[in-house]
């Protein structure tokens, strides 16, 4: 018996990858996927943030440039200086003759890292804080006030203390790369979930008195299924635009951070940083600001556009429409 | 006819008139913009440049700096010597005479009590003066009349030019400042904003950290200056915004530290609205080679001190291959253009004092290579050199910057060339230059093997400089990390020339010891690695005329002299 | 609610003590020095002294109780003594600030107009221009206006403003002359002229920031309106025969309100907080460009008070925000 429902929900389960975490019964997330491919926006969306993803992760092993080369030669480092694209450099140089491809294809895997995790984080403790806060009175006054508090705390001070007394044992402990990449996620994370948390509380409040939480607190359903039934999927459409602004807020975040020194080392490239450098070149190499500022807004574009689709998708009075 | 000629010479000497003396306040109004803005305009209570500089329109000393680094009289009629009797024999004792008649802008005349004051402030007990430094050792200030002032030292002082002397040092008022000695200085917020001096301007209003109205100063000695009735000196954006007011949008006249980069210089320039003027003092942008081990498996108090000698870094052969690998000429093209040029002085300028060492200058990677090989440093399998067991390994650490940065990625390729693994880091200025104890980033507990930033000296004497490679000066945890001597050097023969050098006033000897120091740290042990000379670089519109860029004293020295040229 | 309102000020007192300390000993924890701005000419034991004569040495908490003292007792008294003469806090010491040796309050004083006229216009801007196109986008979703509206608010809010700030900066102040990059504090609006001057110098910034404001608030008004456009009730009311006006305005509108008003909310304090990139980008030098300066330079007693001030206000908005709920939606009760 196990096996065959297994076999059953795993097989849509394949064609829909994105959406079937969010939707395990099978026969549901086979309507949401169809209501999702009609859904012109989101499906775009998807293909390109595909191929975003797809580039970033195989491009490096096509363009096999070094982002952080810089040819010892400096002769011929400073004839190859901030060139328009050639066959050789199809996006340019910069001011160090670095190929910009490979600073793209490199800096965009870290910066959808950073994006897509400290997003996860921070929209998973907004939405816990905010419901638990909404949903329990004795929980409301701590549980805000709190995030009264972070909301007043200064972040540069905050983030300067977090590197300082956890940066070096982080990064002894999993190694340099892996433990900046844990420190700044962590820390964009705690650090903007805040405005999450008091929306999703303010919806909570009022959804809580609706009359079908109250019929189906009035038949006995304990507070964690009525939580997870009802009030959950209530809240997804501020939690995704949450989400979809989260990303874009954690991306530039991530670029002021390396810019202040508490980011990747300095010759690590990531999208933002790329943008932030490419500021001073803005009037004499316009595609310096153009090219990482239009992957970080296509990336962007997309997730919003794949968040509409979803929320759609998963709205059962839409859906079937 | 011989009314004719008259009216004739009378007009020429009218003409003549209008173009050299032109009226106070002729000109109209002069925008100034400094990007990083005053936050107050007492220097004694801030050393920081932008509040120097800005207060160098309002107060002056007795004498300043030109723009060749010579000393010339200000508030006094001449700079005190042996030979014209103003300056003792032993070099005990320095007379200064006030200029007659000198007033302050409210009218009331400048005595020799009001300097003797200006030494009494600094020097009164928790203050906390910033410029403490200047009045150390002497013994009493006096004033034998009203426009005399003997200042006597504890000892012969080879340089007696540091009291009263350059915009660190200016005269402030005594009747305004009386009430504010020591722990009472903070109190006076309306005289440490709008100090009363004898410079071509006076305060009209000052926002903090924002804007200085000033005004032509009315009792200012030349009656015929300044030419600007009124200024602006406006603070805020970094330096790129600043060179672009006054390049492109023309907004303002001049801007100073506009360090942009050198792509960004050409084509500022070929707008037509401003230039940039430059000069070169004794900036120097380095590697400090750090010759104690950062490593963090020591224990916290032990790292980075003389306890432990650095694994690598000791051997001078590694340390001179790291040098000779480096391409300064490159550096000097990417980041600074016209406002740097290659050194390998750590005392560049004035001339008395620089060594000719020019040995570093052409980069010599094949060089760098032997010496590595020759000193048993070979290749491993990563290709990262190794020797007994210990691998170059380099983690360099600078404060950020973009300059930096980009420095920071061009020595990692040469070093990578050259067989050493380089990790860099950088550093937020304001925690690297901190010197907080508590903090691991600091640039003087130097937890990194090699690290870069900027350093020079006040003024146009190096004695207090060099002196900082003292071995005593080494910060360690019993010092609370504070000392100069960042790369933890220490060599007797280095102490006793430092001692020699105190105790010396004749010149030319003394530009001897300093070239032979600053060798025994650069060229011979390789401790420091110049890289660059960095100038000063600033932005004037071509319509202001008079800018002659200082870069011994403020950048404002001769705001007296500025005019509006059409 | 008039009780709910109180107990949640009286018990806003002991929280924002908590914020407080947690803030002083944040900051003070910070690395960096208030030495970090002074040349490295100046030498060590220099440096020492003048820490000391800023009191910058003394332990943290004797450090915290003194500025608890200056900013509830000395600084409200020393207003009293400037309205009514009085002598109450004559030669106390007040806040002083590391930076400027001069009272923190003088400073607040000087940077606030520029902040509220700047910042504070930019979010009126934004707010009035997001909520309409929220509205109209989710009443006619996926219409033109729809996408477009949702594209600039993405690209609104993708693109950073220093980025955004100097491309203005270089196509209307360099390349057309239209407006000036550098706005001046001391402009006094006398007549129409230097009216004229304000609103030019305002231009830029207000731009910048009010598209970046109006995309997050546009997207959030966006997505309730939605999700209550699906509701039964509506269903309900078109049936009764409403107008579609009073429909969307007053029925969906005031039930999509709830987050909305606490994005708005969260917002206000921000404009006391200023907008630090921005600010920069045009030197307004408002109180952001205050706190990013104190926080570089150490200045503990600035950031203290000026992160203070904002905890307060934050506090405010939110219990407004709080009690608002309930006027929109009756159900919500807190007692």
């Amino acid at each position: 018996m196990t096996d065959i429902k297994l076999g059953e929900v795993s097989k849509p389960a394949r064609n829909a990858e994105p959406v079937v975490k969010l939707a395990p019964p099978r026969s549901q997330a086979r309507d949401i996927w169809d209501q999702f491919k009609t859904h012109k926006g989101a499906m775009t969306g998807l293909v390109i943030l595909c191929l975003i993803i797809l580039a970033i992760l195989i491009g490096p092993f096509v363009w096999q440039i070094d982002p952080a080369y810089v040819n010892p030669d400096a002769a011929k480092m400073i004839l190859g200086r901030n060139k328009p694209p050639t066959w050789a450099h199809p996006m340019g140089t910069d001011q160090l003759a670095r190929d910009l491809l490979a600073r793209m294809l490199y800096g965009g895997r870290i910066s959808l890292a950073v994006g897509a995790v400290a997003m996860l984080i921070s929209v998973f403790i907004g939405t816990g804080i905010g419901v638990l806060a909404g949903y329990f009175k004795r929980l409301d006054g701590p549980l805000m006030r709190l995030t009264d508090l972070f909301l007043a705390l200064p972040l540069l001070p905050l983030l300067l203390v977090l590197m300082m007394l956890f940066g070096d044992t982080v990064r002894k402990v999993v190694g340099p790369e892996a433990g900046t990449f844990l420190l700044i996620v962590f820390a964009i994370g705690v650090t903007s979930w805040m405005s999450s948390a008091r929306i999703v509380r303010g919806q909570v409040l009022a959804l809580k008195e609706r009359e079908f939480v109250l019929a189906a607190r009035s038949i006995g359903t304990p507070a964690r299924r009525l939580i997870i039934r009802h009030i959950l999927p209530n809240v997804i459409s501020p939690v995704m635009v949450a989400a979809t602004l989260g990303i874009a807020g954690a991306i530039i975040t991530e670029s002021v951070l390396s810019f202040l020194g508490l980011g990747f080392p300095p010759d690590f490239p990531t999208w933002g940083r790329l943008l932030y450098d490419g500021v001073d070149y803005m009037q004499l190499y316009p595609s310096r600001v153009i090219l990482p500022g239009l992957a970080i807004s296509l990336t962007v574009l997309s997730v919003n556009y794949i968040g509409d689709g979803l929320r759609d998708a998963l709205d059962p009075r839409i859906r079937g429409r | 006819m011989k009314l004719k000629a008259t009216l004739l010479g009378a007009a020429a000497i009218l003409a003549m008139a209008g173009a050299a003396f032109a009226e106070r306040g002729s000109d109209g109004h002069v925008n100034v913009l400094y990007w990083q803005a005053p936050s107050i305009l007492n220097p004694y209570l801030s050393g920081g440049t932008k509040d120097l500089e800005s207060s160098s329109l309002i107060l002056e000393p007795l004498a300043g700096f030109d723009e060749k680094g010579a000393l010339f009289p200000r508030l006094a009629t001449e700079i005190p010597t042996v030979e014209n009797g103003g300056l003792a024999k032993d070099l005990t004792s320095i007379t200064w005479k006030l200029k007659p008649d000198l007033k302050w802008s409210d009218g009331t005349p400048v005595t020799s009590a009001d300097v003797k004051f200006s030494y009494d402030y600094c020097k009164a007990p928790d203050g906390g003066c910033a410029q403490a430094s200047k009045y150390e050792g002497i013994k009493s200030v006096e004033t034998p009349d009203a426009t005399t002032v003997v200042v006597t030292f504890d000892a012969p002082k080879p340089n007696p030019y540091l009291a009263f002397v350059g915009a660190t040092s200016p005269i402030i008022q005594k009747a305004q400042f009386e009430k504010c000695l020591g722990a009472a200085a903070p109190t006076c917020t309306e005289a440490n904003n709008g100090p009363i001096g004898t410079g071509p301007f006076k305060v009209v209003s000052f926002k903090t950290n924002d804007t200085v109205e000033l005004e032509a100063n009315p009792n200012y000695r030349d009656p015929a200056k300044p030419a600007f009735a009124t200024m602006t000196l406006k603070g805020g954006g970094d330096a790129e915004a600043a060179a672009r007011a006054v390049m492109e949008t023309g907004e303002f006249d001049y801007a100073w530290n506009t360090q942009v980069n050198p792509e960004l210089q050409t084509q500022m320039t070929a707008g037509g609205k401003g230039h940039f003027v430059n000069g070169f003092g004794t900036l120097v942008e380095r590697i400090e080679m750090n010759l104690t081990d950062p490593s963090s498996d020591l224990p916290e108090g032990e790292r980075s001190t003389v306890k432990h000698p650095h694994p690598i870094l000791s051997d001078i052969n590694v340390r001179k291959a790291l040098s000779m690998a480096i391409d300064r000429q490159a550096l000097v093209d990417v980041g600074y253009g016209t406002a740097g040029q290659p050194t390998c002085n750590l005392v560049p300028a004035p001339e008395a004092y620089a060594s000719d060492n020019t040995g570093c200058l052409k980069q010599d990677m094949a060089g760098a290579k032997k010496l590595l090989d020759d000193a048993g440093w070979k290749p491993g399998a990563d290709g990262i050199r190794e020797k007994d067991g210990k691998k170059l390994h380099i983690l360099f650490q600078t404060s950020v910057n973009p300059v930096r940065q980009d420095f920071q990625s061009l020595i990692k390729s040469w070093w990578t060339d050259l067989g050493v693994d380089v990790e860099l880091k950088s550093v937020d200025a304001s925690v690297f230059f901190g010197g907080d104890a508590g903090s691991p980033d600091t640039f003087q507990k130097f937890y990194a093997d090699v690290e870069m930033y900027a350093n020079n000296f006040d003024g146009t004497d190096p004695e207090a400089y060099l002196a900082g490679y003292k071995c005593d000066k080494i910060p360690s945890p019993a010092t609370q990390w504070q000392g100069e001597n960042i790369n933890r050097f220490c060599n007797a023969d280095y102490d006793k020339l430092a001692a020699e050098m105190s105790a010396t006033a004749d010149i030319a000897k003394r530009g001897e010891l300093a070239k032979k120091m600053n060798d025994m740290l650069t060229k011979d042990s390789m401790t420091i690695v110049p890289l660059v000379d960095r100038g000063r670089l600033s932005a004037t519109s071509n319509t202001l005329g008079g800018v002659v860029l200082n870069v011994w004293d403020s950048e404002l020295w001769n705001a007296q002299d500025w005019t509006r040229t059409k | 609610m008039l009780t709910y309102a109180l107990r949640r000020l009286l018990l806003a007192i002991p929280t924002l003590l908590l914020i407080s300390l947690v803030i002083f000993l944040l900051v003070d924890l910070a690395p960096g020095s208030p030495m970090s701005e002074i040349p490295l000419t100046v030498p060590p034991e220099v440096r020492l002294k003048m820490i000391a004569a800023m009191g910058a040495d003394q332990p943290v908490f004797v450090r915290y109780v003194l500025w608890l003292r200056q900013f509830f007792w000395v600084e409200p008294m020393h207003q009293v003594d400037l309205l009514f003469g009085s002598h109450i806090v004559e030669g106390q010491q007040r806040i002083i600030s590391y930076q400027t040796r001069g009272p923190v309050f003088t400073v607040i004083g000087e940077r606030i107009p520029q902040t509220l006229t700047v910042i504070g216009t930019a979010y009126l801007v934004g707010v009035l221009i997001a909520v309409p196109i929220g509205i109209y986008s989710a009443y006619r979703q996926y219409s033109w206006f729809d996408q477009l509206g949702t594209f600039i608010a993405m690209l609104g809010y993708s693109v950073p403003t220093f980025f955004t700030g100097v491309l203005m900066i270089v196509i209307f102040a360099i390349k057309l002359h239209w407006f000036p990059s550098i706005y001046n504090t001391s402009l006094k609006v006398t007549d129409w002229a230097s009216l004229l001057a304000q609103i030019r110098q305002m231009a830029l910034p207000v731009l910048v920031l009010s598209l970046f404001n109006a995309a997050e608030i546009s997207r959030y008004t966006r997505s309730s309106m939605l999700e209550n456009l699906g509701q039964d009730y509506v269903r309900t009311a078109r049936a009764k025969g409403m107008g579609e006006g009073t429909v969307v305005l007053k029925h969906v509108l005031r039930n999509s309100l709830i987050p909305v008003v606490t994005v708005i909310a969260l917002g206000i304090p921000g404009i006391f907080g200023g907008a630090i990139i921005t600010e920069n980008v045009f030197k307004v030098n408002g109180i952001g460009a205050a706190l990013i300066g104190a926080i570089h330079a150490n200045d503990l007693p600035m950031v203290q008070t000026l992160t203070f001030i904002f905890a307060v206000l934050i506090v405010v908005f939110n219990l407004i925000a709080d009690i608002l709920y309930g006027v929109l939606d009756p159900r919500i009760r807190y007692d």
